[in-house]
């Protein structure tokens, strides 16, 4: 068997791949985060939470309803998308004139909520979610063997990032939605509504959460726990990355997968922690990010 | 912005000094005569965690700082406390000072990064930190794993007093508890302090009138996070446990939660916050995942529509009733 630096290059590419799919939820969710931070200036803690609302939304639409995956990614983002326009009408637009901080524990407490209400319901064990018949199997590339699911993750959560950076880079809507970061009284002066902009921009973030947590069922287990975890590691992900850009944070998140799988492979021990570790390194040598700006 | 994040803020004036005196002998005069009237064990958890919410008031409340990883100060200084009286058979009075040492020594690297970012990243900065210190507690050889430090003596107090005697520790707790209470008292009243509360009211302002603002926040984060270790290796005495419930993230929630309903940048606020978590906690450990559901609910109408907390809201009863 070919090795490289002494690992074999099958335990290598396999790692590798995790640590892409992982990346995919990274910038997923970062991405996610980075938007609702731009205009409602609020670190959304319940974005774990909302991510497993919609990986249980699509196990709920197939075993009570009987509709698939491709019914799952459509509906599961509307779904809790329009629950966190609700949240953001009734709960946070109540705190924008207070300290943001008011924001970070509303939220920290809207997920306890949640993962509470599922736990009671679910148990902590995982739910098994199928991979959609069209996309079993997968491709022998001769160093590796690529399941079909996964190579589908990567390249539609690709796609989603590189779609919501063209749409916030580079159409009319994502110059207002820029503009109303920079100044929302002066963007509200010139007749656009910007706290309906607000709202949708939140259930917009919500719903990129959602779509995640659907592409992710079939790989992990549907669990009430499965996304507290995972957004401290996101966290970190934003820290490392600022949250000045939006190809930054897509950038920083795939990167930081990839990362994270070499390190699984040639130090183990540190997997859990190589992302904190990170980030310890990037706040002494550019506190701002890689991507961010000062402000 | 920071003014509206601390509507209870301790003020010093003549007549709040005097009834802070009467709050306190009213605590102490609590604190003596508890055993006679609920379990000696509970109310040492209330201490415990009460210390442990003061200290965390002392960086939010005092400094406005919102740290979301203070359950490494308090699980680490359970774990050091835990270790060096089981392993190494230190007296409980010098492994609750080992475990202070150590966690004052980890505020003080954390707090380096830390307080390199400010407002939500500095939340999500130690919350990540924290995140850090969970995994190496669950990974290290000493720290037993999912199982914890289980069984560990409580000892002889300068290797006379027995503490398996519920009374004997509780004593002990007693004195952690209210020496760790003036301290911050102090802290919060000397020049020291007010340049800290100057610090959370308007940054820049401190730093045109010269003082170094980081360095201020650096001491705060790491009396913080050292008296946060102080409470944590107590209570690892107390139960004879120190286990990965003590470093996860839900205790850092917990902290802000107990901080939060008593009222935040009140003296007394989180003392009260705790007694009602912990007490709560108890009557409602049977419904199991509710206890989730519950906190988060308080949390929600706490951020809603009601952000003095308790203390605060009494203390705003008070003045109201009172026009000075």
């Amino acid at each position: 068997m070919d090795t490289i630096f002494g690992v074999p290059t099958q335990a290598l590419f396999g790692q590798l791949l995790i640590g892409l799919i992982n990346g995919s939820f990274y910038a997923l969710l970062s991405l996610g985060l980075a938007v609702i931070f731009g205009l409602l200036n609020i670190i959304n803690f319940t974005h774990g939470a909302q991510y497993m609302l919609g990986a249980f939304t699509a196990y709920l639409l197939l075993t009570k309803a009987g509709l698939g995956y491709w019914w799952a990614l459509l509906i599961a983002p509307v779904a809790v998308g329009i629950t966190g326009i609700l949240i953001e009408r009734l709960l946070l637009s109540h705190l924008y004139k207070l300290d943001h901080l008011y924001g970070l524990l509303l939220t920290f407490g809207l997920a306890l909520i949640i993962q509470g209400v599922f736990r009671n319901e679910f148990g902590s064990s995982g739910q098994p979610y199928p991979i959609p018949p069209q996309l079993t199997g997968g491709q022998n590339l001769g160093f590796m063997f690529l399941p079909n699911y996964r190579a589908w993750v990567i390249v539609a959560s690709l796609v989603v990032c590189l779609a919501t950076w063209f749409m916030i880079e580079r159409t009319k809507l994502g110059g207002y939605l820029r503009a109303a970061t920079e100044n929302p009284a002066l963007v509200q002066a010139f007749g656009v509504n910007v706290p309906r902009m607000i709202t949708l921009t939140y259930g917009f973030g919500v719903g990129l959460a959602a779509l995640a947590g659907v592409m992710a069922a079939p790989i992990y287990q549907v669990s009430p726990q499965m996304g507290a975890d995972l957004i401290i590691v996101v966290f970190a992900v934003v820290v490392i990355g600022g949250m000045g850009s939006i190809l930054g944070a897509i950038v920083t998140g795939f990167g930081l997968g990839l990362i994270e799988g070499l390190t699984k492979v040639f130090y183990p021990e540190a997997s859990n922690t190589v992302i904190f570790i990170i980030m310890a390194i990037v706040l002494l040598l550019r506190p701002a990010g890689l991507f961010g700006r000062e402000k | 912005m920071a003014a509206v994040l601390h509507p209870g803020t301790a003020a010093a004036s003549a007549g709040e000094t005097r009834s802070l005196r009467w709050a306190f002998a009213g605590m102490v005069a609590l604190v003596a005569l508890a055993p006679l009237a609920v379990y000696p064990v509970f109310a040492m958890k209330v201490m415990c965690f009460a210390l442990f919410a003061c200290a965390f008031n002392l960086l939010i409340g005092f400094g406005g700082l919102l740290s979301f990883g203070h359950a490494m100060f308090f699980g680490g200084g359970a774990y050091l406390a835990a270790h060096s009286a089981k392993v190494w058979g230190f007296t409980p009075e010098l492994a609750v000072l080992f475990a202070t040492a150590c966690t004052a020594l980890l505020a003080l690297a954390t707090g380096l990064l830390a307080i390199r970012r400010q407002g939500i990243y500095f939340a999500m900065i130690t919350l990540a930190l924290a995140q850090m210190v969970y995994f190496f507690s669950l990974q290290a050889p000493f720290t037993g794993g999912e199982d914890g430090i289980q069984a560990v003596p409580r000892g002889k107090l300068f290797g006379v007093v027995d503490l398996a005697n519920n009374y004997a520790m509780y004593a002990f707790v007693a004195v952690v508890f209210l020496g760790g209470f003036l301290l911050i008292w102090r802290i919060v009243h000397s020049p020291f302090g007010q340049v800290l509360k100057a610090i959370r009211e308007n940054e820049p302002r401190a730093v045109s009138l010269g003082y170094d603002t980081d360095r201020y926040k650096l001491v705060a984060f790491v009396l913080s996070g050292t008296i946060s270790g102080l409470a944590g290796g107590t209570k690892a005495l107390v139960f004879q446990l120190a286990s990965l419930t003590d470093v996860h993230w839900s205790m850092s929630g917990e902290v802000v939660l107990m901080t939060l309903v008593g009222g935040l940048g009140t003296l007394f606020g989180p003392v009260v916050g705790a007694a009602v978590i912990v007490t709560m906690q108890n009557y409602l450990a049977q419904l199991g995942a509710w206890v989730t559901v519950v906190q988060g609910a308080i949390f929600v109408v706490c951020v809603m529509a009601f952000r003095r907390g308790i203390v605060g809201e009494l203390g705003a009863l008070f003045r109201a009733k009172k026009p000075v």
